[in-house]
């Protein structure tokens, strides 16, 4: 898969706030799958979609405690991108990080940069 | 209730065992304690289903459940009853004193007083022991020496004369019927129903005679000869007596009970005798003076007895008394409900003859002609589920419309709330109303709840009907992408080519996926033979266990399952796992299908783990898949003395015909090298049991949430039958079946069941096994070695990380405690504490 970077819409809003840190690079990513990267003991998961977005949560599932996030299959729920957890198959969104399945269940979202073929994170 | 009071039970068929479950699952206080005397040496049997024995059911599966909680003594009849001291005395002399005592000692064949009637290779038609004298005498005919067909007299053309005279085709002999009445099943059908009956069954190599007897049966030359009322002769090898049966009510009048007068023991509508501690039930009873010879009223009767037993007010209702009956005989549907003869004053007869297409139908309706009060129906008896439960009902239609080619479909909703829909087991609409209300939404669940559709099995198309009319979604679409069910998806992927799930969802769906589809798109690609499971986008489709390769537990490890080939193991073998997990510091287990599982392998651990194991000869055991897991085998003629076949060669043939084999659902199979069936083959998908004279295949079977034993298909089959039957068995699953339904489910679904099954997969009515056979010859010739195919391909290990960006750190947030020495997740703060192992070792940190 090779894709040029200026195709990579990248939704990042809060860019002067956060450390930049590199990921990996784009091509390493294979489309509607995730990788999970570990920043001190932050682990986050990311995910380069269809369209070649790529969008970041955080890699814990919270309701097993395991780090498995990057490891779900990735769809779409009524259009939104979702990825499913792999232990008990509740989804979330991959924009908000909230679950679509129960009720004030959440994971954390990171903003996330393509900068020279390179796949970037922000990080508080 | 302080003392335990005795019931004793004698008759050990049909009606006696449901008697002893209905009490059994009543009687919560212990309030009886039951003893049951049977005169047949045999556990009870559905004697309903007596022919199939004759297809090659086993006594096995004929047997009724066993129940457990009473007295079960086999091969001693009561000789008498003494009522006065409450006492009977058994024919090897026992002596038992009862609280109450249940007369349920069923019928005897009638078999008409005539000369020679006692001749040997003269039968009657009732038990298994029967049907063992009838099959060996078939045998010693067909070999003996001799020109010209060996031929069997069957004397009875009504439901059970046909039967027989199938049964003897079945055996070899061309069957004659002989019946007394001028029509065949003279009970059920009319005249115009008897006459196409008539033709449709001559057509079958069966010969009728009607309205004549037969007179007198001599030998002659080795064979009989029957002499019949016009004077005829007919030369046969056997004679089969199948006139009809005659209550069992002789130790009834011999102890001084009141009886019928055309028979059987009276009773009371609470199926009380003239003595008030004796009941009777089923066959030998006569229900206000009237015997019922069918098993539903028998069944009804056992339910009152039960209620009445525990102080209940239960009676016998009109309804049970319901005489209506569809069968397939020889192909050919027959049903007769309600008043079929037109015995009510006054009532009319709609027909509706086509002799081109072979149906007859009639309906009987009130004089009025709004009210149904029977009908017969013979050729196609489809529309019997929605007609019976209308008899006595206001007609929703024009009666010749219902019954017309092409006229009124009727629809469940037809029926009012009091329509018996199940008459076997005697449930209405309202209650199966009730049942959908309270959740249920499938067929198995109704079946489950209420018991309808368990017996007889002609009301499902109707309870399917009442699904739909309460509004339960049937909807099979996979998910909101696809508003396909799977085997739509499967027809159209086969057909238009699509080779990825990206064509697929564009062309036939919609959005880009989920957890529920995609899995189903990647199996179905890789069913139609599509490479490696991680080439290009359809690594992207693939669950978690799939896209590793392995078991994912609950703390994000993965397990490890090698494949063990029928179970067998080399010692080398063995060590090198052994060796294995002792490096990695995994967790061993024995699989319950004859594998090693090793637990406890971090992500970026499984490339070493199955370089070490491959390179040993080991490869994917496929534990992670929706694929075959494991053919089980017990150790067979090689060791063991009863043993009549390889079963572990067996096992290990087809373990590696089918591996890798991926399908809508886990495949699990066995193999026993005898009757004994160690290996359980039959609670797998397809169980394969070793004979003498080769092998049996049973196929629907699983254990997990709902066990079900899975069923005779083929038998006696040789090696090349055997592997053939199963190819097509699982290539017409895997096209068919939904996502995540096992082949008991999908077995269950099946229109037509296990006889369609076995029609399409080996008569090949459908014409399709051509082509079932060549997609499973593709499978085999494409197999590869999954995790040989990842360690061969750096791409492929590229996922095989702990973190992209810290390739070897191992995640932080797994940590192994040890237990009964070895290492297990951490507990989770949450987690369900154990208590009362034991031995509770002090838990210790190994490895963070």
């Amino acid at each position: 898969m090779t894709t040029a970077p200026e195709q990579v819409r990248v939704p990042v809003t809060w860019e002067d706030d956060v450390r930049w840190q590199t990921v990996c690079p784009l091509d390493r990513l294979q489309p509607e799958r995730g990788v999970a990267a570990l920043f001190g003991e932050t682990q986050v998961a990311v995910f380069r979609l269809f369209d070649d977005r790529v969008l970041a949560i955080g890699n814990v599932d919270p309701r097993s405690g395991a780090a498995v996030m990057s490891r779900g299959i990735v769809g779409d729920r009524g259009g939104v991108p979702t990825v499913a957890s792999p232990l008990y198959k509740e989804a979330y969104s991959l924009v908000d990080g909230q679950c679509l399945d129960v009720e004030d269940v959440s994971l954390p979202t990171y903003p996330v940069r393509v900068r020279n073929g390179s796949v970037q994170i922000g990080l508080p | 209730m302080t003392d335990t009071r005795h019931l004793v039970v004698v008759g050990n068929g049909m009606v006696g065992h449901r008697l002893v479950s209905a009490l059994r699952d009543r009687d919560e206080r212990g309030e009886w304690r039951i003893t049951v005397l049977g005169e047949e040496t045999r556990h009870a049997y559905d004697r309903v289903a007596l022919s199939s024995y004759v297809d090659g059911k086993s006594e096995e599966e004929l047997r009724l459940p066993e129940l457990a909680g009473f007295d079960l003594r086999l091969g001693d009849p009561v000789a008498s009853i003494d009522r006065t001291a409450r006492r009977v005395v058994t024919a090897s002399g026992a002596e038992l004193t009862y609280d109450a005592l249940v007369l349920a000692t069923g019928s005897v064949p009638f078999v008409p007083p005539v000369p020679g009637k006692d001749l040997p290779n003269c039968f009657v038609y009732r038990t298994l022991d029967d049907l063992d004298a009838i099959k060996e005498a078939a045998a010693a005919a067909v070999a003996r020496p001799g020109a010209g067909r060996r031929s069997a007299v069957v004397v009875g053309g009504g439901l059970l004369g046909l039967e027989a005279a199938r049964a003897m085709r079945l055996l070899g002999l061309s069957p004659q019927v002989v019946e007394i009445a001028p029509r065949l099943m003279p009970v059920q059908v009319d005249e115009g129903g008897g006459a196409l009956l008539q033709n449709l069954v001559s057509s079958q190599d069966i010969a009728v005679r009607c309205g004549v007897a037969v007179t007198g049966i001599r030998e002659e030359r080795d064979r009989l000869i029957a002499t019949l009322s016009d004077d005829i002769e007919l030369d046969a090898d056997l004679v089969v007596f199948s006139a009809g049966i005659r209550p069992a009510d002789t130790l009834a009048r011999d102890s001084g009970l009141r009886v019928g007068e055309r028979g059987g023991v009276w009773v009371d509508a609470t199926c009380r005798t003239s003595d008030e501690h004796v009941w009777a039930v089923g066959e030998v009873a006569a229900l206000e003076g009237r015997t019922y010879g069918l098993v539903a009223p028998g069944y009804a009767m056992a339910e009152v007895v039960a209620d009445r037993l525990l102080g209940g007010q239960a009676r016998m209702t009109p309804d049970e008394l319901d005489m209506s009956t569809k069968l397939k005989l020889l192909g050919v549907e027959v049903a007769s409900f309600g008043d079929a003869h037109a015995a009510t004053e006054g009532a009319l007869e709609v027909v509706v003859n086509d002799p081109v297409a072979g149906t007859y139908s009639k309906l009987v309706v009130s004089d009025d002609a709004q009210t149904l009060l029977g009908g017969v129906l013979v050729g196609d008896a489809s529309k019997y589920a929605t007609l019976r439960p209308l008899v006595g009902m206001t007609l929703p239609a024009d009666p010749v419309a219902m019954i017309a080619p092409g006229g009124v479909e009727l629809g469940a909703d037809a029926l009012p709330d009091s329509a018996q829909i199940c008459s076997c087991n005697a449930v209405t609409k309202g209650a199966l109303k009730e049942a959908i209300h309270d959740g249920a939404c499938t067929v198995p669940d109704l079946k489950s709840c209420t018991r309808a559709g368990t017996s007889c099995g002609s009301c499902v198309p109707l309870l399917k009907k009442l699904l739909v009319s309460e509004g339960v979604q049937v909807s099979k679409a996979i998910c909101e992408h696809f508003a396909f069910s799977r085997a739509e998806l499967f027809q159209i992927i086969a057909s238009t080519g699509i080779r990825t799930f990206t064509e697929a969802v564009e062309s036939h769906g919609s959005g880009r996926g989920c957890d529920l589809c995609k899995p189903v798109v990647a199996s179905i690609l890789a069913s139609l033979g599509g490479g490696h499971i991680h080439d290009g986008e359809q690594a992207a489709l693939q669950d978690t266990n799939d896209h590793f390769l392995a078991n994912m537990q609950r703390n994000g490890t993965y397990s490890v399952v090698p494949r063990i080939a029928g179970g067998e193991i080399t010692p080398e073998g063995l060590i090198v796992i052994g060796q294995v997990a002792q490096d990695f510091g995994l967790y061993t287990k024995i699989t319950g299908g004859q594998r090693i599982d090793m637990f406890g392998a971090r992500v970026e651990q499984l490339p070493a783990i199955w370089k070490r194991l491959v390179d040993a000869g080991f490869e994917s055991g496929h534990a992670y898949g929706k694929s075959l897991r494991t053919v089980k085998s017990c150790v067979g003629s090689s060791w063991c003395r009863y043993g009549v076949q390889d079963s572990v060669g067996m096992a290990v043939l087809l373990e590696l015909r089918y591996r890798g084999l991926r399908s809508p659902h886990k495949l699990k199979s066995g193999v026993s090298g005898c009757a004994r069936e160690c290996a359980e083959a039959r609670s797998k998908d397809f169980g394969v049991i070793a004979t003498d004279k080769g092998w049996n295949l049973y196929v629907g079977g699983n254990g997990g949430a709902t066990p079900k034993h899975a069923q005779l298909i083929v038998q006696d089959v040789d090696q090349e039958t055997l592997i053939r039957t199963i190819d097509r068995f699982l290539i017409f699953y895997i096209r068919t079946a939904d996502r995540l339904q096992r082949t008991a489910p999908w077995l269950e679904e099946l229109e037509g069941g296990l006889d369609h099954l076995r029609e399409v997969i080996v008569d090949d009515k459908l014409g399709i096994c051509a082509d079932l056979d060549t997609a499973m010859a593709r499978h085999v010739e494409s197999y590869a070695d999954e995790w040989r195919g990842v360690l061969e391909d750096p791409k492929k290990l590229e996922r095989y990380v702990s973190f992209v960006n810290a390739p070897e750190t191992p995640d932080p947030t797994i940590s192994f405690v040890t237990e009964r020495g070895q290492p297990v997740p951490m507990p989770r703060a949450g987690d369900p504490v154990l208590i009362g192992l034991p031995t509770v070792s002090p838990r210790q940190e190994v490895r963070a």
